[in-house]
């Protein structure tokens, strides 16, 4: 089965839904008119990212009665989507959330886990983590989305694996540092060894979005990619440049991959589950 | 302990183009001032500013005082006639004068305080009269060791080369055309005859941008800097320094008594909304 997958390597208007919004439809449209079959965009791609005291004013709920999400699932009938907001529970705890939108419903929600909290970072003092890491299926196979600190942490795609993701979906603003007289940051150069490296490890589909712009002295990176099974590039959109890139991937490749490396037939998750009693629970 | 502070300047001219651009369009402005010294920090950030907004939205200002190197503005002139600005120059003489005048017994310090903030109040005036963002010229060097005056030449809307050390200026100063006397004369503030950074620091950039490196970036302990070969003179002096002029990097504390208080718990960024 063949997959047209675009990424929408964005910038955002911080804390401005309504103008995010109409950024996000024109780019639907575009990957619609393109024969795109999902549309991948950044993390709080809604929202803009360093929202501080913006978290509780820029939240929205993923049903068709909320404002922002109305317009973007009718926009979903026609491709699927993967989108970045604030989430609200109904308990008011906001998250840092990706949806997958597919013919006019919500398939799943991921509430970003790693809430990164050191270094330039202060998320954990202005969202809840997600407590949850699954897998869902779409009309395409079965996904996994991810989000930014999420999977600088082995064990989410780990779990998504297990959990039968073929296709990992990545969302990212990553913030650019690190200089080392190399012609990338060293941001940059980490986030792409770990994708590879999940690509490969796992046999599977990784799916990177992140977006590109400023917010006050932060710069975002972009350079979103696509690696297959084996590891290898599929593409890559350039550093610091709003784009929007499409390209197909070959879901056969998971048969051809997997029949020369049965790395996912060969894994013992009980032996996982095994030793981390013993670790947890000294069992 | 590995050094590195070299510095790929194309990646590094990228993001600071883009930033200048980005934040000086977003506040709802399309042009910048920038006080050129002659000096090699001014001329990285009015290139670089020139390279993101085209050369005629750029302003630069050469404000010597009757005492300045004569060299100071014609290095200035150079880049203003390389790079193909608006210039205007305006003599501070006059301004700060009557204040120096004021108290015959006044330090050298004092006299280079004054100069230095008569040059932020011309600048802002000029910020209003051109409709430009006045764009800062501090290094990090400068910055952590607290060399520079408060509300003076540290005074700006947005830094481009806040976070490259003197000797990454330097390279980036290589790449950008940026005539070879201003990269390779000494560094001064040029706020008395013969004053030299270096001369009145008591070391070279070469060296304490090395150790602040170490202690900063790669969060070496001093003790461990002076295990590695620093002098312990040099490591005291240094960490002190940073230590004692954290008050010229934070805004001043507000004194907290409401339940919600502007830098403590009313957080947002300046580019909120946009």
């Amino acid at each position: 089965m063949k997959l047209r997958l675009a990424l929408a390597q964005i910038n955002t208007r911080l804390g401005d839904l309504r103008a995010n919004l109409e950024k996000h439809l024109t780019l639907i449209e575009k990957a619609s008119q393109a024969g795109a079959d999902l549309l991948v965009f950044p993390e709080l791609s809604l929202t803009g990212y360093l929202l501080q005291d913006l978290v509780p004013s820029v939240s929205s709920r993923p049903n068709s009665e909320d404002p922002i999400f109305g317009p973007l699932l009718d926009a979903s009938r026609d491709i699927d989507l993967m989108v970045g907001f604030v989430d609200e529970d109904s308990r008011h705890r906001f998250y840092i959330a990706s949806a997958y939108l597919s013919q006019g419903q919500v398939l799943h929600v991921h509430h970003k886990v790693y809430l990164p909290t050191y270094g330039l970072f202060d998320e954990g003092r202005f969202f809840a983590p997600g407590s949850s890491v699954r897998a869902f299926d779409t009309r395409f196979g079965r996904f996994g989305m991810l989000i930014c600190e999420d999977f600088w942490h082995a064990s989410p795609p780990y779990l998504l694996w297990l959990d039968g993701a073929d296709v990992m979906l990545f969302a990212s603003a990553s913030p650019g540092r690190g200089l080392n007289g190399e012609a990338k940051l060293e941001s940059s150069a980490w986030v792409e060894h770990t994708n590879r490296a999940y690509a490969g490890l796992f046999t599977t589909f990784v799916v990177h979005a992140n977006r590109v712009g400023f917010e006050d002295g932060l710069n975002f990176w972009g350079g979103s990619t696509i690696f297959d099974p084996d590891g290898k590039l599929v593409v890559q959109g350039p550093y610091f440049e709003e784009t929007f890139i499409t390209a197909g991937i070959d879901l056969n490749q998971l048969h051809r991959t997997r029949a020369r490396l049965p790395l996912l037939r060969d894994e013992h998750p009980e032996l996982v589950q095994h030793e981390l009693e013993r670790i947890i629970h000294g069992k | 302990m590995e050094n590195n502070l070299s510095i790929d300047t194309g990646l590094v001219r990228k993001i600071l183009t883009g930033f200048i651009h980005s934040e000086i369009t977003r506040a709802g402005f399309s042009r910048a001032v920038i006080n050129l010294s002659g000096g090699i920090d001014s001329a990285v950030s009015f290139v670089l500013a020139c390279e993101a907004l085209g050369s005629q939205n750029v302003m630069a200002l050469c404000l010597p005082y009757e005492t300045s190197s004569a060299d100071s503005l014609e290095h200035a002139r150079l880049l203003i006639d390389q790079f193909g600005s608006s210039s205007v120059t305006i003599p501070i003489t006059e301004m700060v004068e009557p204040l120096i005048k004021h108290d015959p017994d006044m330090s050298a310090v004092r006299k280079g305080n004054i100069m230095a903030r008569a040059r932020m109040i011309v600048a802002y005036d000029q910020s209003e009269a051109f409709k430009g963002l006045v764009v800062g010229t501090g290094n990090k060097t400068e910055i952590l060791l607290g060399y520079t005056t408060l509300y003076g030449d540290s005074a700006c809307a947005l830094n481009p080369i806040g976070d490259l050390y003197k000797t990454q200026v330097r390279q980036l100063a290589r790449s950008l055309n940026i005539p070879d006397v201003i990269i390779t004369k000494p560094p001064s503030a040029d706020l008395w005859a013969g004053q030299t950074d270096e001369g009145e620091l008591g070391f070279t950039y070469e060296a304490v941008d090395k150790l602040l490196y170490f202690l900063v970036d790669q969060r070496y302990r001093p003790e461990e800097c002076v295990e590695a070969g620093f002098e312990e003179k040099l490591v005291r002096k240094v960490v002190e320094r940073i230590r004692k002029n954290q008050f010229k990097r934070v805004l001043p504390p507000i004194a907290k008594l409401s339940n919600r208080t502007v830098g403590y718990d009313f957080l947002y960024l300046r580019d909120w909304g946009t």
